[in-house]
């Protein structure tokens, strides 16, 4: 599955990235603590968080992750937009809060394991 | 009594989300230039910045103070202050033992130790944007094992200060005070003093915002005291 397919069935509003939008989502993981994150983030993974500093999109590109979705409609601050749109990074935006979205990633097929 | 214009909260080039233009005699002289008395040099979880100041600041008639803006388990933010070196150092030592990561310059920005002449004598290798492995209760004890005082940093921001990680502020957790970093009224309880500052990360942020403290010298010692309101010292609004 690519990330357009995702943006499109859950109807996600893309804020950065968008040239990225054809990579593969391997995976996903939900977590709000950055460090936790770094630990245990893995490459193609679809991050689900809440937290909208830019530090998330150093994380998200060091760990080569598919792309950022930021939960309950939250707004990035500035220099977290104009970062991502600097790397490429695919910013994505739900209105749904973190345990229903996270429902339905799984529901298409997205697990947080990886056979 | 004096009073005396502090901003407690200024980054340096060690850090790396600041300017690299942010070398310790820079930020003495920026100090200076805005009229500050007092800075304390609060770098992410290293303090290896700090000599080189307070030795740039010797003579000046800025007083420089030594610390940590240091990063708990839970991502919040809370600044130590400490009396002398030894203190400091002391609680750094804690902080790098807990402290996992490398830096990847590239990603997260680079992290230059420098001396007083703003030369660069090394790099900081270590992840100083992460998190440590202590605990909220245990980064407020640390400092205080060592004398120091536990400031939360930047309370009025969305990200990495105990408003935004924990949602409220644990009574018992033994702060000394709070600081905000904006000019909005802090959410006041009774019982914590508030500081403002600048958390300055590029030269045109140092002393946008300060506090002013009605105290005898430019120390730690004092600065507790006016935090706690004693002896007549205290802060000024």
């Amino acid at each position: 599955m690519n990330l357009s397919d995702v943006v499109q069935k859950l109807g996600l509003e893309v804020l950065a990235g968008q040239g990225a939008l054809t990579a593969e989502v391997r995976g996903g993981y939900a977590s709000d603590l950055l460090s936790d994150v770094i630990a245990h983030g893995r490459e193609g993974d679809l991050w689900v968080t809440l937290q909208t500093h830019m530090n998330i999109v150093a994380v998200a590109s060091m760990k080569d992750m598919a792309g950022i979705v930021l939960v309950n409609g939250r707004r990035p601050e500035a220099d977290t937009l104009q970062k991502a749109g600097m790397e490429n990074v695919v910013l994505l935006v739900s209105m749904l809060p973190t345990f229903e979205l996270v429902g339905r990633l799984y529901r298409l097929g997205l697990s947080g394991e990886r056979t | 009594m004096k009073q005396l214009r502090a901003d407690l909260h200024i980054h340096t080039c060690l850090s790396p989300c600041a300017d690299r233009e942010m070398s310790p005699p820079a930020v003495v002289r920026w100090g200076r230039d805005s009229g500050l008395d007092l800075i304390a040099v609060c770098d992410h979880n290293s303090a290896e910045n700090v000599a080189a100041a307070a030795r740039a600041a010797e003579d000046t008639g800025l007083a420089v103070i030594g610390g940590m803006e240091i990063s708990s388990r839970e991502e919040v933010h809370v600044l130590g202050i400490f009396r002398d070196d030894l203190s400091l150092l002391s609680a750094q030592e804690v902080v790098y033992e807990n402290l996992r990561g490398d830096n990847d310059p590239e990603t997260f920005g680079e992290q230059l130790v420098m001396n007083a002449r703003g030369e660069v004598i090394g790099h900081n290798d270590r992840l100083l944007i992460g998190a440590t492995a202590l605990a909220l209760e245990e980064v407020v004890r640390t400092i205080h094992r060592f004398g120091g005082l536990a400031i939360a940093a930047h309370v009025d921001r969305p990200s990495f200060s105990i408003i935004s990680q924990l949602g409220y502020i644990p009574p018992g957790l033994g702060l000394d005070a709070v600081e905000v970093c904006s000019d909005e009224p802090p959410p006041m309880r009774e019982d914590l003093a508030v500081i403002r500052s600048s958390d300055a990360h590029r030269s045109e942020e140092i002393g946008s915002r300060y506090t002013s403290f009605l105290v005898e010298s430019p120390t730690v010692l004092e600065i507790g005291m006016a935090l706690r309101r004693v002896r007549g010292r205290r802060t000024l609004t």
